[in-house]
């Protein structure tokens, strides 16, 4: 059997954070009460025109030149016309042959290794409406009774990113979406909230023989609301196309929708004349010409994006890649982890510490890096106490948990449960001769040659010492009193 | 040359119910309509580039600042049907 | 209070009447409502006449003259019924709306109504302003109160015939690809597309969006001038608009020195009648005689503008018509079994034929596979349209031609036809195409029936538009007055003085 490699596309959509819809004045809001945010234009009632929003437009060209497009020195609108409840002028005004910007790529990390990947355009567009279905099976169009629509969302700011068909693996589709969004949340341009729906995602695929560079004919999956479910579609698909391919069949260029209960694609009922949209250039709106000082202006004053910030952390605190990028992923974690180390503790070790304790903490508490008890300040004498011995790291790991729970200083942490580290030998001694004393059995088969009890002799004192004693000083201590 | 089929398909798209006569009578005057927009084929358009806008302005937007929107009751004023301050369509499956 | 006579008096007229003191707008408008309730019943303009409104605003009118002083303040107006009027019911003379209420009150509507206009009702038109007739409303037929037999022309018949049959003192219209300057010229009334762009779109129900244009249908070029002024602008809820380079001025001149005037050959090749033709030789003649120098001259594309147009137009407008879809409002067709079954009969059921026909052909011209060979192609016929306009404004400062091929035609004698009602447009639909300003002045009758003469000008050539206009039409002296006969029917005719014999 010959061998078989993907090829993989992303479309993706992305709701902007501006304050105001994309062609009228009412305000963007989430999870408010049904219908309290329309207006003529956003309902499509008679006479009513679109104009754009110019925030929109910067946004857009942010990601633009984030993604490495050329910003087009004149950009249209088209309208696309389908009939749909939640699309009240029954045509989606988007762009289509003359878009935002086009050409660009995007550089990401699958593990060590850097990919590349080609963005095909970037171009801007009208969010549709919610729609709720009702009765029936809960939620769903098929069987239900009727539907609902509700236009708060209707006219959202939305971009479409379209890249080229240049990822190489499921897990690099999902990469690749990870840390684009990212970058998208770093420009400040969209929370990209998943929950919401702020960012959504389509891939095509198709497969090729190893090696081989002509492209397959491709299926389009949607239905993949989560990373993990965008993998396992990808991971579904390339063998579904595989056995196709090699019992001697074709595969046809269609929809495949993902079901996340069986894990499998299956095909859209098609959609009759589904592509004969009919664009034609929006008449009620005139051409963006852009200027190309605004462009400039706008690279000048773009935020430092995760990718840069990673290679910029390795140099400078001399971290694995590994850790540059999860340190480098956000603005507030980055943030968050320059201060600790600015306060004087070691890069390394704050490294770790954010990366194990702080995000776990994080991540249960639903906080965002830099929020909640644990500051930077915390966390930096916390490193320090750990670094010079005051205290031991498994007792710092509690010391962790504590200042969430007690929310109070470290140093105050191990002052009140008397968790520093033990390295007064008097009191050593005197636990190392207890334990010696106590277990002959122990000492007989350790002076038999068996030096592994040492361990045994170890685990007695921390035991005996609530996990406190200096290791290192124990180890020595022990030593002395068996072999001499 | 358009005929039956392309009108209904056509029809359909425009989400346009047409009975049969209406058919058969759009698809004749159709017919003779497009024979004469078929005129526009005589001329040579090489390097002629098209018209959308008449106008020589770009760049008309606007600044991202909220304005009031409509009451719910006048967003559905209108409404054929509304249900729990929705729209209310019938089952789309 | 001194005799008017609505089928005379201007706004002009009315104003001074006004601002003296002569008359209240309480009074003045009930010369219309008195009007309209003498001959409504025989021309039937109106879709919906807003009574209480007319005679409470143009009290309230008169009771705060001090606040509410203005060079419109009082002067009763009537609207084509495709413009939204917030809290009353704006049809576009189209089942799909029945009973549609708007939310929200049209640019140019609210920019009258500011002024305290005092608005008399919502007139007929096409359906959706798809027409040259008014026959093509869903509600009623208008007629021509020359002769109602005939049609008023259209779309924007209502509003040509109100003012023609002395039923408002002016009106609001809206030009597609003729829809005003054609049935102004049939009803012999004045009616001006302003430049694309001139006047705000925002709240008028969008036929062909790159082509339509509000502007006014008055009795007088000065009153057209008025009205025009106070319509235009840039709306910033319409990115489509822009500012007039120069104010419109109210014309004045007399004499026409020095204006160089250019006939198109091709306007005059396609079937003018006899008696159009006559007159329109005969206002050649007075240019001249008032110091202009005629020129013929050449647009060499005209015969593929109407092509163009009937491409352009229904492609723009089955987009835009796509919207009236029963999900938001407007009419729903009764117990849809699904959504698919809902669209398509609403849609089936709420729009009349030559709307439908409408819809399909833009849904062809636009749909896979054919948008190279009609819409691009289309689009490449506008651009030749307008270089050849371009070219002859490099020689001339206007060009002129009759507005419309024919005087108004009888009622039912194109219907079956919709070529050749097209053909009703082919001198107007051009100056759409290039995004122009023109007019329509009444130049005399063919055969009882008025004839128009069009004048067009370059882009935001306004003023120079209606100082011309206005030292025409006084050496024409052309005092419309229409007879109401019906030349269909025995009856008799109403009488020229319809409107002042139904007064106290």
């Amino acid at each position: 059997m010959s061998a078989w490699e993907p090829v993989i596309g992303l479309e993706m959509h992305v709701e902007l954070d501006t304050r105001t819809k994309m062609f009228c004045a009412c305000e963007v809001t989430k999870g408010d009460e049904p219908n309290l945010h329309t207006c003529p234009k956003c309902l499509a009632h008679p006479g009513a025109l679109p104009v754009v929003n110019e925030r929109a437009v910067e946004y857009a060209a942010r990601i633009a030149l984030a993604l490495n497009c050329s910003v087009q020195p004149r950009n249209i609108f088209h309208r696309k016309n389908y009939f749909y409840p939640d699309l009240p002028k029954a045509y989606q005004i988007s762009q289509y042959d003359e878009p935002l910007a086009v050409d660009g790529w995007f550089e990401y990390w699958v593990d060590d290794e850097k990919l590349g990947c080609r963005i095909n355009r970037v171009h801007m567009e009208e969010d549709a409406a919610k729609l709720v279905h009702a009765g029936g099976d809960a939620g769903r169009i098929a069987g239900s009774d009727f539907s609902m629509v509700d236009f708060n969302r209707g006219g959202t700011p939305l971009i479409e990113i379209v890249s080229e068909p240049d990822i190489p693996s499921p897990e690099a589709a999902r990469e690749f979406l990870q840390q684009l969004r990212n970058l998208v949340i770093e420009l400040g341009v969209s929370e990209c909230n998943m929950e919401e729906g702020q960012i959504r995602w389509d891939a095509n695929i198709s497969v090729r023989p190893e090696g081989s560079a002509e492209l397959g004919t491709r299926t389009e999956l949607k239905n993949m609301n989560s990373f993990r479910y965008l993998q396992q579609a990808l991971e579904a698909e390339i063998p579904r196309q595989v056995e196709i391919i090699e019992a001697g069949g074709r595969i046809d260029l269609e929809t495949l929708h993902f079901d996340p209960d069986t894990g499998s694609t299956t095909p859209l009922r098609s959609k009759e004349e589904a592509h004969d949209y009919r664009y034609f250039p929006e008449p009620d709106l005139v051409p963006l010409v852009i200027d190309p000082d605004w462009v400039e202006g706008l690279r000048a004053t773009q935020p430092e994006l995760p990718a840069a910030r990673a290679e910029r952390f390795m140099s400078q605190y001399s971290l694995s890649r590994a850790d540059a990028l999860v340190l480098g992923s956000s603005h507030a974690l980055a943030a968050f982890y320059e201060e600790v180390v600015a306060l004087g503790a070691g890069a390394k070790p704050v490294a770790n510490w954010t990366m194990g304790e702080y995000l776990a903490h994080l991540n249960a508490a639903g906080l965002e890096a830099g929020h909640g008890h644990v500051t930077a300040e915390r966390l930096a004498k916390l490193v320090k106490l750990v670094e010079d011995g005051t205290v031991s790291t498994s007792s710092g790991k509690d010391v962790f948990a504590r200042m969430i729970a007690e929310r109070a200083e470290p140093e105050e942490i191990v002052e009140r449960h008397g968790l520093g580290q033990i390295s007064d030998m008097s009191k050593l001694k005197a636990a190392v001769a207890r334990v010696v004393a106590d277990n002959p059995a122990q000492v007989e088969q350790y002076r038999g040659g068996k030096q592994q009890v040492l361990g045994f002799f170890v685990g007695q004192i921390m035991k005996a010492t609530g996990g406190r004693a200096n290791p290192q000083l124990v180890n020595e201590l022990l030593r002395k009193a068996l072999d001499g | 040359m358009i005929g039956e089929d392309d009108v209904r398909y056509v029809a359909k798209l425009a989400r346009l119910r047409l009975d049969p006569d209406e058919v058969a009578r759009m698809a004749a005057e159709l017919a003779k309509i497009l024979a004469h927009i078929g005129k526009m084929s005589e001329l040579d358009m090489t390097g002629v580039p098209p018209t959308a806008h008449v106008l020589d302005v770009v760049n008309v937007t606007r600044p991202d600042k909220p304005r009031p929107s409509l009451s719910r009751a006048d967003a559905l004023r209108n409404a054929p049907a509304v249900s729990d301050d929705c729209f209310r369509v019938p089952r789309m499956g | 209070m001194p005799a008017l006579d609505p089928l005379r008096l201007t706004a002009r007229v009315a104003k001074r009447l006004l601002v003296d003191g002569e008359i209240s707008s309480a009074e003045l408008t009930k010369v219309y409502l008195d009007q309209i309730a003498a001959v409504e019943g025989h021309v039937r303009a109106y879709i919906r006449v807003t009574y209480d409104n007319a005679a409470k605003y143009s009290t309230k009118v008169d009771r705060e003259m001090q606040a509410m002083r203005g060079p419109l303040a009082g002067l009763p107006i009537a609207i084509k019924d495709n413009m939204v009027t917030e809290g009353v019911t704006t049809t576009c003379a189209s089942r799909i709306l029945h009973d549609y209420m708007p939310v929200y009150t049209a640019t140019a509507v609210r920019q009258v109504w500011d002024d305290h206009v005092v608005m008399l009702g919502k007139t007929n038109l096409d359906e959706f302003a798809m027409g040259s007739s008014t026959e093509n409303s869903s509600y009623q037929t208008t007629r021509n109160p020359w002769d109602l037999a005939t049609v008023p022309g259209g779309s924007s018949g209502g509003s040509a015939a109100a003012v023609a049959a002395g039923e408002a003192l002016w009106a609001l219209g809206s030009d597609t690809g003729g829809s005003i300057r054609q049935p102004a010229a049939l009803c012999g009334t004045v009616g001006m597309k302003p430049t694309y762009g001139a006047v705000s779109r925002y709240g008028l129900v969008a036929f062909a969006s790159s082509l339509d244009q509000i502007g006014p249908l008055t009795r007088s070029v000065y009153d057209c001038a008025l009205l025009l002024q106070h319509i235009v602008g840039y709306d910033p809820n319409d990115a489509t608009s822009v500012a007039l380079p120069e104010p419109v001025a109210l014309p004045d001149a007399e004499r026409l020195d020095g204006l160089r005037v250019g006939i198109p050959a091709e306007y005059l090749a396609v079937g003018i009648e006899p008696g159009v033709r006559a007159r329109f030789d005969e206002t050649i003649a007075r240019v001249e005689e008032l110091g202009g120098n005629c020129v013929e001259i050449s647009l060499p594309h005209t015969e593929y503008a109407l092509p163009a147009y009937y491409i352009i137009a229904p492609a723009e407008a089955s987009a835009n018509l796509a919207r009236f879809d029963g999900v938001r409002y407007g009419y729903r067709c009764a117990d849809p079994v699904d959504l698919l079954d809902m669209y398509e009969r609403t849609r089936g059921e709420g729009f009349g034929p030559e709307v439908k026909r409408r819809i399909v052909i833009g849904t062809y011209a636009l749909s896979a596979g054919y948008y190279d060979a009609y819409y691009g192609r289309a689009q490449k016929v506008r651009t030749l349209v307008r270089r050849d306009f371009e070219r002859a404004f490099a020689d001339v400062d206007l060009i002129a031609s009759p507005t419309s091929p024919s005087v108004a035609f009888k009622a039912g004698s194109r219907t079956a036809d919709p070529l050749s009602m097209y053909m009703c447009d082919i001198c107007t639909i051009p100056v759409n195409l290039a995004g122009l300003p023109a007019i329509s002045i009444p130049c005399g009758l063919s055969d009882g029936l008025p004839v128009g003469f069009q004048l067009i000008g370059p882009a935001f050539s306004e003023n120079r538009i209606l100082q011309a206009a206005h030292a025409l039409e006084g050496a024409i002296g052309f005092a419309p007055a229409p007879t109401f006969c019906d030349s269909g029917a025995d009856a008799a005719c109403l009488g020229a003085h319809a409107g002042t014999e139904a007064q106290e």
